[in-house]
């Protein structure tokens, strides 16, 4: 009896091991999986209000449908010619039947609009075929399209056409940083008087550093006194901060104009004191600009260096000033080291913020001092071609991700060094 | 699930409501224009007279020319926007582009009864406008006559707005340059002719003040940020009379153009649509609109019934259509984004 149930303990041990193990590892398992579903409706909500539509966006600026859908057989005969002679008749039947069966309807105008974007006057070219097409009777569709305009006897002509046969492109991301396909194919810079966004997006990152830097000088003695004081004057002096925040972008930026134009109140002032005799220009330039960007980027700087300053203990400069170091060195050794993370935080939340900016510029600056949101706009709303707009974005949203890859990456490194 | 009767019942109230609600919303129609005080004329010609006549109401909403809201409401099928204040190359694109109805003349009126190039395919004019030159007579000593004397900062210092785009900046700058009026869009369709238009806008780059609303450069001017800029001449008339009398129009090569309503594609009203724009181009609405804000009728009959006293400041009157030119909506459906592509380039250097 005891002997067997020594062997049976034995068992049920060795089998309550093994079953434990196992029953750890699901125990474990449904864990993972609980915490997981507990994060689904987020990284849906993730996926569908900010993965898929930047992944639609990224890939609406190398989209090409224009032709390919108003000349499927076209294209597709277009495709296997050399490019070098004038294609053959049957690429001029199937153009010449394609036109004649779309002219009139949306897919066939966005096909010449798309085409007047690479040279301009091919939309009332393709007018003016389609009105000729398709061919009377007997009459070949070589023949017929060269009698509607003499330029489809023209090698460039169809090279156009069959450049743009293909469903997507690079055109427009080679155009936002100011490159295109020259007649043979190669990719080359575009002429000096139509070069731009290079230079756009070199201002965007200018004037984001710009203001950056103003915030952080304005904003890092601010937000130590805050630190500083006990919270009763804290937290008025934190409503203060806060309450440009409770008011619109738009308001703000229509007050500064109030504040700022030629006969406005600072001018008024400065006169009425005699420090000057003419207005001074103060709005439609750099200096509107600044002023009202940094006047409403500043509680982006304030709170995350408050938040981080508000942890540091006053008991360390303390120790530092009672063992001999002078004042400014103790902030600069003890205290500054401590609140970097907040500074890394706020610079890198304004910088980030101020290359989108869009509003402040658009209101406040001269075409100088545009940036790179004021053209995603201009190509939306005023000539529509999304292409170009999507690929202005996808240009800033690279810039933005680097960006923070090296910020991530500095500020990682730090972290190393201070575990080490 | 068993619902209780009484579950139920605000459900289908609340049903009931809604469908009443709907029904008495349904004559409304949907009216876009570009804002300011030219909507306020609108809504003193068209949209109140309107109502009292039909009953339905106009809800009123204002854009700024940007078709790209048009374009997603079209290609999305969820069309609000019933009727819009187009312009003529804008109108001529979205028409070749699927986004207007072609229009149905036999609901509006006789196509004679309007000037021939009010009558488009996709739109009908509501009236003429003009961009003019405008100057501010407490500023300037002596008074600009032309667009050369605008390129002159010797004679006449001080600050210019123009309006921020390709389209019209291009063209008074080849006037200022002499060239002929009736030249201007064969020039400026040459690489060469480009050319001289930026080289020529270069003389006073650093001098220009860009506006981009209509309602931006009285205000400018009344501000003191400008001593003169081109101008809608419809806004400069209406800040005259509310007593800036200081704002001085100058017509010589003005460029005129038209303002038309459209239909956007898909629009579930396209009835009360149509019955807006046949009552907005009846001639007693169109003299009343231009009462109010002095664009010219493109209702023949309405030119005869517009108050004697405003006629010489309608774009239309003979003395200002002298040496003025209208704008070529062709050319711009060609060049437009390629000139305003390179007007961006030029003017953020």
């Amino acid at each position: 009896m005891s002997n067997l149930t020594a062997t049976m303990t034995e068992t049920v041990t060795t089998d309550r091991s093994v079953s434990l193990k196992t029953q750890l590892h699901r125990a474990e398992r449904m864990k993972k999986l609980k915490y997981g579903a507990l994060i689904v409706p987020l990284a849906l909500f993730l996926l569908f209000t900010f993965v898929w539509p930047i992944a639609a966006l990224l890939k609406r600026s190398i989209d090409n449908p224009e032709i390919v859908t108003a000349f499927p057989a076209t294209s597709a005969l277009l495709h296997s010619w050399d490019g070098r002679s004038l294609p053959d008749n049957a690429v001029f039947a199937a153009f010449a039947e394609e036109a004649g069966k779309i002219k009139g309807t949306p897919v066939f105008a966005s096909a010449a609009k798309r085409l007047n974007m690479e040279l301009p006057g091919f939309r009332s070219l393709m007018m003016k075929t389609a009105r000729a097409m398709p061919p009377e009777a007997g009459q070949s569709a070589r023949e017929a399209l060269i009698a509607a305009d003499q330029r489809w006897g023209d090698i460039a002509t169809w090279q156009y056409l069959g450049r743009n046969a293909s469903p997507t492109t690079a055109r427009y991301l080679l155009a936002s940083v100011d490159r295109k396909y020259d007649d043979a194919g190669h990719i080359v810079k575009v002429d000096d008087d139509e070069a731009i966004y290079v230079d756009v997006l070199k201002r965007t990152f200018g004037m984001s550093a710009v203001v950056t830097i103003c915030c952080l000088l304005l904003g890092f003695p601010l937000a130590y006194m805050m630190a500083m004081q006990p919270p009763r004057i804290a937290n008025v002096l934190m409503i203060f901060v806060l309450l440009p925040f409770w008011t619109s972008v738009l308001v703000r930026v229509a007050a500064w104009l109030v504040l700022l134009q030629s006969e406005g109140l600072v001018n008024q002032a400065l006169r009425a004191f005699g420090l000057i005799e003419k207005p001074l220009q103060l709005v439609f330039n750099s200096t509107g600009v600044y002023v009202a960007m940094v006047h409403i980027l500043l509680p982006f700087m304030i709170l995350p260096l408050y938040s981080v300053m508000k942890g540091i203990s006053p008991a360390y400069v303390r120790a530092a000033v009672s063992l001999g170091c002078p004042p400014f060195k103790s902030f600069w050794k003890v205290y500054f080291p401590q609140a970097v993370p907040g500074v890394g935080a706020g610079c890198l939340l304004v910088f980030i913020i101020c290359m989108g900016y869009y509003i402040t510029p658009a209101l406040l600056g001269s075409p100088k001092e545009q940036m790179v949101s004021y053209f995603v706009a201009f190509y939306t709303n005023q000539t529509i071609n999304w292409g170009m707009a999507a690929a202005l974005s996808a240009i800033l949203f690279a810039a933005t991700l680097l960006l923070y890859m090296v910020y991530s990456r500095l500020v990682g490194q730090q972290d190393a060094v201070k575990a080490r | 699930m068993n619902r209780s009767p009484s579950n139920t019942r605000p459900i289908a109230i609340a049903l009931a409501a809604m469908s009443l609600l709907a029904g008495t919303a349904h004559a409304d129609v949907t009216v876009i224009s570009f804002g300011g005080t030219n909507q306020k004329a609108q809504a003193k010609a068209f949209y109140e007279p309107y109502a009292k006549a039909t009953g339905s109401k106009v809800i009123p909403g204002e854009y700024n020319g940007e078709q790209a809201k048009i374009k997603a409401m079209v290609e999305a099928k969820n069309v609000t926007w019933d009727v819009v204040e187009v312009e003529s190359p804008e109108l001529a694109r979205g028409c070749e582009e699927g986004l207007y109805e072609k229009i149905d003349y036999s609901k509006i009126g006789p196509k004679a009864d309007f000037v021939p190039a009010a009558v488009t395919e996709c739109g009908i004019g509501i009236f003429v406008w003009s961009t003019i030159l405008a100057y501010n007579s407490d500023a300037l000593k002596t008074a600009p006559t032309s667009w050369a004397d605008f390129w002159d900062l010797k004679k006449f210092p001080g600050k210019r707005g123009m309006r921020k785009g390709a389209k019209f900046t291009l063209e008074f700058a080849l006037i200022a340059d002499g060239v002929k009026p009736d030249e201007v869009y064969k020039v400026l369709g040459t690489k060469a002719g480009t050319e001289r238009a930026f080289k020529k806008l270069d003389h006073i780059k650093s001098s220009i003040q860009w506006w981009e609303a209509g309602a931006q450069p009285p205000q400018l001017l009344a501000a003191g940020d400008v001593v003169m800029t081109s101008a809608y001449n419809g806004r400069i008339a209406t800040a005259q009379k509310e007593g800036k009398t200081n704002l001085k129009i100058v017509w010589t090569n003005n460029i005129y153009d038209f303002d038309l309503w459209g239909i956007p594609v898909g629009t579930p009203k396209k009835d009360e649509a149509y019955k807006f724009i046949a009552f907005a181009s009846k001639p007693e609405n169109q003299a009343v609109f231009a009462g109010e804000i002095p664009y010219g009728p493109t209702n023949l009959k309405g030119t005869a019934l517009v108050d004697k006293a405003i006629v010489p400041e309608l774009p239309t009157a003979p003395q200002n259509m002298k040496g003025a030119f209208a704008s070529d909506t062709q050319f711009w459906v060609e060049h437009g984004e390629d000139l305003e592509q390179r007007f961006n380039a030029w003017a953020a250097k």
